[in-house]
Order: C-alpha cells, then sequence, then structure tokens
C-alpha cells in the first residue's frame, strides 16, 4: 500500500486508457505523456500498460507501506526519498515507512512514478486511469490507500538507467498530420498554420489545450464525427485547440490537424505561455 | 436494396486520420439510411480476424477506425476494407430496440419549458405533443459518456442554444439545442433549453451495460406526472425498474 499523505496540486493514476469503449462515448484517457510513463515502466520490467501515477506540478506526498522497487520518469519536481535527493530515470529501492515527496515545478510539467508491478486501483472499463464519472475519484485524495504489490528481492539489474532525450522538454515542433479537414483551409490559412509560433492558453487540462494565436476563420463547421487525442480543432472564433488524452470521442470543429503519438507527449510536458509551432509530416513519408 | 447500397458506394471515401486511424466518410447527410450503411460496414469489421483494429467510432456520415499500431501502407489498409464493405460477411442479426423513456416535463424540472413555448408561439401542452409524439433515432455516442445524438426532431421545435450556457445541468435534464434534442446523462456545464427530466439513468458504470442504448435504437419519450417522477425514480434507485422496449421490426 501507499498512504497519500498530500495529494499536490493533481494527481491522477493512469495506465494506457480505456480503449473500446467510444461506442458509449466514454473518452480513452491514458497518460498524457505516454512515453515518459513507458519508461518508468520499463525500467521495473513493468508491462507497458501497467499504472502510474501521473503527477502534475508536483506538491504529492506519499509513504510507502511495503517494501517495493520504484522509478521516477517525466517532469522534474526535484524528488526527495526521506532527505534523500533521487535520481530520476532509475529504479530505486523503497522500504516500510520510506516518504517520497515531489517539489515544486523544476522541468516540465506531468511526472510519472512507477511502483513494481503496477498500481492495483481497481479496473472500471478495462482501465485505471481516473476520470470523472467512469471512476469513483478523478484523482488522488490526501489520506487514501492506494494498493501495490510488495516486492523485497533484488530485481535484475537490466535497464537500471535510461538517459532521456532532453529535446523531449525542450522541443518547440510539433510534428503533425493533415487532418481530415485540412484541405478545406485556403493557402492563406495553410501559410498562417505553418508560420506562426503559437503559445499555449492558461485553458489547458487533460481534455485539450486551447491556443491563444488566433486563424481567420470563415466559420464552417462538419457534421459531428469521430475525434481523437491529438486533434488539432479550428473553432469557429479562429482559436485552436488541441485535443488532449480526455477528450470527447466526438466533435463538430473541423478538424484541421493530426498529432503524431510522440508529439502528444512533448506536448504534455508544455505550460501555459509554452510556445510551439506546426510541422507537417506527410503520409506518404511514413513507412 | 443492392441498387441502393451500389449508390452509397460511390460516395465513401477513405482517408488517413493520423497514422494511427481512418476514417470512412459517406455523403454529409443526416439520414438513416446513411446510418444503416455506417452500422452494416461496423458490423462487418467487427466479424472478421484479418483487419486489426482497437476502436471503431460511429458518427453521423463517418465511421472512424482506431489502430493499434500506426499503418506504413494507407493504401494496403483501404483496400482490405474495400473488400470487406463489398464483402458478404454474414453479420448476426443485431436487433435493435425502441426504448420507452419516461419524461417528466413538469415545470419544476423543465425549467425553460415555459421560455421555448412562448419563443415558438407553442402551449407547454404542444411542446410536449409534439416532443413525446417522435421517435427518435439514435445516430450515436459522444460528447459525453452515454449522451445519444438523437435524429427526428419535430422543426416546431427547432430552438437556438441558450447565449449563455448554464455551468450545471442536471443528470437527466432533457433539453433542445439547435435542431437537437437529448437527455444529459451526467451533470454538466451545458447550453440547451432543458425541457423536462427522466429518472432514467442514461450512463451506469456499474450496471452490466454501462449505457442501455446503440446506435441504430430508437427512443420514445413519454410524458409523465411528478408522482410518476419520483415512483420510477425510488425503483430505479432500488434496482427495481425496467426500462420498458419492443424489437424494431
Amino acid at each position: 500500500m501507499i498512504k497519500v499523505l498530500k495529494a499536490g496540486f493533481y494527481a491522477t493514476i493512469q495506465d494506457r486508457g480505456r480503449v473500446g469503449f467510444a461506442s458509449i462515448g466514454v473518452p480513452v484517457s491514458g497518460a498524457m505523456d505516454m512515453y515518459s510513463a513507458e519508461i518508468a515502466n520499463s525500467l521495473l520490467n513493468n508491462d507497458l500498460d501497467d499504472a502510474v501515477l501521473e503527477i502534475t506540478f508536483g506538491g504529492t506526498m506519499l509513504q510507502f507501506l511495503n517494501d517495493t522497487f520504484i522509478a521516477i520518469s517525466g517532469a522534474n519536481f526535484n524528488p526527495v526519498l526521506n532527505q534523500e535527493n533521487l535520481k530520476q530515470n532509475k529504479r530505486i529501492k523503497v522500504r516500510k515507512g520510506d516518504i517520497l515527496s515531489f517539489g515544486n515545478f523544476n522541468l516540465g510539467v506531468r511526472s510519472y512514478l512507477a511502483v513494481k508491478g503496477g498500481f492495483q486501483t481497481t479496473k472500471v472499463l478495462k482501465s485505471r486511469s481516473q476520470f470523472k464519472n467512469i471512476t469513483k475519484d478523478f484523482r488522488i485524495k490526501k489520506d487514501e490507500l492506494l494498493t501495490i504489490k510488495s516486492y523485497s528481492e533484488d530485481l535484475k539489474s537490466t535497464n537500471a538507467f535510461v538517459k532521456v532525450n532532453s529535446n523531449h522538454f525542450t522541443s518547440t515542433s510539433i510534428l503533425c498530420f493533415e487532418g481530415p479537414e485540412f484541405y478545406l483551409l485556403s493557402e492563406e490559412q495553410k501559410q498562417l498554420l505553418f508560420n506562426t509560433v503559437f503559445s499555449i492558453s492558461s485553458d489547458n487540462n487533460r481534455m485539450g489545450y486551447r491556443l491563444k494565436e488566433t486563424i481567420k476563420n470563415n466559420f464552417f463547421s462538419i457534421l459531428t464525427s469521430a475525434v481523437l487525442p491529438g486533434t488539432v480543432q479550428l473553432t469557429p472564433s479562429g482559436k485552436l485547440i488541441v485535443l488532449m488524452r480526455d477528450c470527447q470521442v466526438t466533435g463538430g470543429y473541423p478538424r484541421i490537424l493530426q498529432l503524431s503519438e510522440p508529439a502528444i507527449s512533448i506536448l504534455a510536458q508544455k505550460k501555459t505561455n509554452s510556445e510551439l509551432t506546426f510541422r507537417l509530416m506527410h503520409y506518404t513519408d511514413i513507412g | 436494396m443492392l441498387k441502393t447500397e451500389l449508390k452509397l458506394d460511390k460516395n465513401i471515401t477513405y482517408k488517413p486520420y493520423g497514422n494511427n486511424a481512418i476514417l470512412i466518410e459517406w455523403n454529409p447527410i443526416i439520414s438513416e439510411e446513411i446510418l444503416n450503411d455506417v452500422l452494416q460496414f461496423k458490423y462487418k469489421i467487427e466479424h472478421q480476424k484479418e483487419f486489426k483494429y482497437c476502436d471503431l467510432i460511429v458518427g453521423y456520415n463517418s465511421l472512424t477506425i482506431q489502430l493499434h499500431q500506426p499503418f506504413t501502407d494507407f493504401d494496403a489498409e483501404k483496400n482490405t476494407l474495400k473488400s470487406i464493405y463489398s464483402s458478404s460477411i454474414k453479420v448476426a442479426q443485431n436487433e435493435h430496440f425502441i426504448w420507452e423513456i419516461p419524461v417528466c416535463y413538469d415545470v419544476e424540472f423543465g425549467i425553460d419549458i415555459q421560455e421555448v413555448a412562448s419563443k415558438k408561439g407553442l402551449t407547454i401542452d404542444e411542446v410536449i405533443d409534439l416532443h413525446s409524439e417522435k421517435t427518435y433515432t439514435v445516430f450515436f455516442i459522444g460528447f459525453l459518456p452515454g449522451f445519444l445524438y438523437l435524429g427526428g426532431l419535430n422543426e416546431q421545435l427547432f430552438i437556438d442554444r441558450k447565449p449563455n450556457p448554464r455551468l450545471k445541468v442536471s443528470q437527466g435534464a432533457v433539453a433542445i439545442g439547435g435542431q437537437q434534442t437529448g437527455v444529459y446523462p451526467v451533470d454538466s456545464p451545458g447550453g440547451w433549453n432543458i425541457i423536462g427530466k427522466t429518472p432514467i439513468p442514461f450512463f451506469n458504470v456499474n450496471a452490466r451495460k454501462s449505457c442501455f442504448a446503440k446506435s441504430g435504437d430508437y427512443i420514445k419519450f413519454k410524458p409523465i406526472s411528478l408522482e410518476e417522477y419520483i415512483e420510477i425514480k425510488k425503483k430505479v434507485k432500488q434496482n427495481n425498474f425496467q426500462i420498458s422496449k419492443t424489437l424494431k421490426q
């Protein structure tokens, strides 16, 4: 078990999401920065679908009630185990009674804590990802007990440390494909789309990131159709919304771009006022 | 029947939607004929083994296929899908139901019904009749878990969304927005005009089926009194209420 001493700003249990329930309108969810969550899991030889704790902006404090191994990846909130500063992207042994605390913002937005064997919270619709009206709570709470497995023996020391590409946090270039309604854009709109440095508004969360800059829009809309994490919608006001992991399954705004999977993870580490540019990949370039 | 299919086939387009999904689109029209073709294609994909996918999302005139792995050769995927579409895979007859949903249109719940009536030059009773006499088609579920996109609203009830959305519309609220009507499955912000409330939950993760309805089903609203609302609500709480349904022929 892990006892939550401080929940922090916003922390949720996430796995790879609730796949296969779009027909009843249930969002996919899952770790915002899937790349970092997978690193944390693989350091412990976990399944890549094992549930991790996604800690947004730090402030979380946890106490381990049994021995286990952990790994932290993603944003760096200067994690401390008891009094000792911890290295990220490394497997760490923790003992019963140890206290792990995450400080404040340093690099990135979302940090991932994996425990050996994964968090064992209740699965709802085949996933442990927390989401309002699906799981009992939509985030972890103070004094809550999170079930984990107990491990005391040493693990085989493969994959003990990984070097994370720092581009993951610094890159401002967001790789994407043409979305289904890209063809409706005028040449001028396309120019603007790829030559504008966009910045993230304060309206950014697990559902989506609204961007500040505007692209002149001729107010077309589409018959409601599927939207996906990573879809860039052009709203009637000319503002862009980049949909993230908790997005709805359908929408009615034109889908002008679709982020590549790595780009969704990169964007998940950006915060209000961060800048980005869209860079188009062509379908013929892949493979 | 065969003729119709051929006619529709010509207008089906296949597009990559990122490298992890494929979007199939029909003519941009809201019609049951197109919905049926979308659903037939969906059932065929569900009943074959060759083409691997992780989810299928139905829209008014679209079917989006999410893949487990990014595709490398879009044309190959497209050709496989085309052959599935034109194949005569035997699909088990999918049963479609007409669900009878009790709605209390009392002004206590239908907080905008008076406003809707006066804007449309109708009496409250006329609004109730126009809303409850139709059988609505469930096109698909989206926006929120358990939110049904219903087709078939009488155009005498078409009314703009409220200029300022409410921060909280309560679960079960029956509402009209633009040319659509719907039921809020959970408490949520919303800009539609609220004309009543149903005691029936449209989404419940703890139920055997989280949402009773599916694409291609039908909904019929049945006006009930405040007393009946309270009675049904009690039964729902005790897990003792069966929604009345009939098989659509």
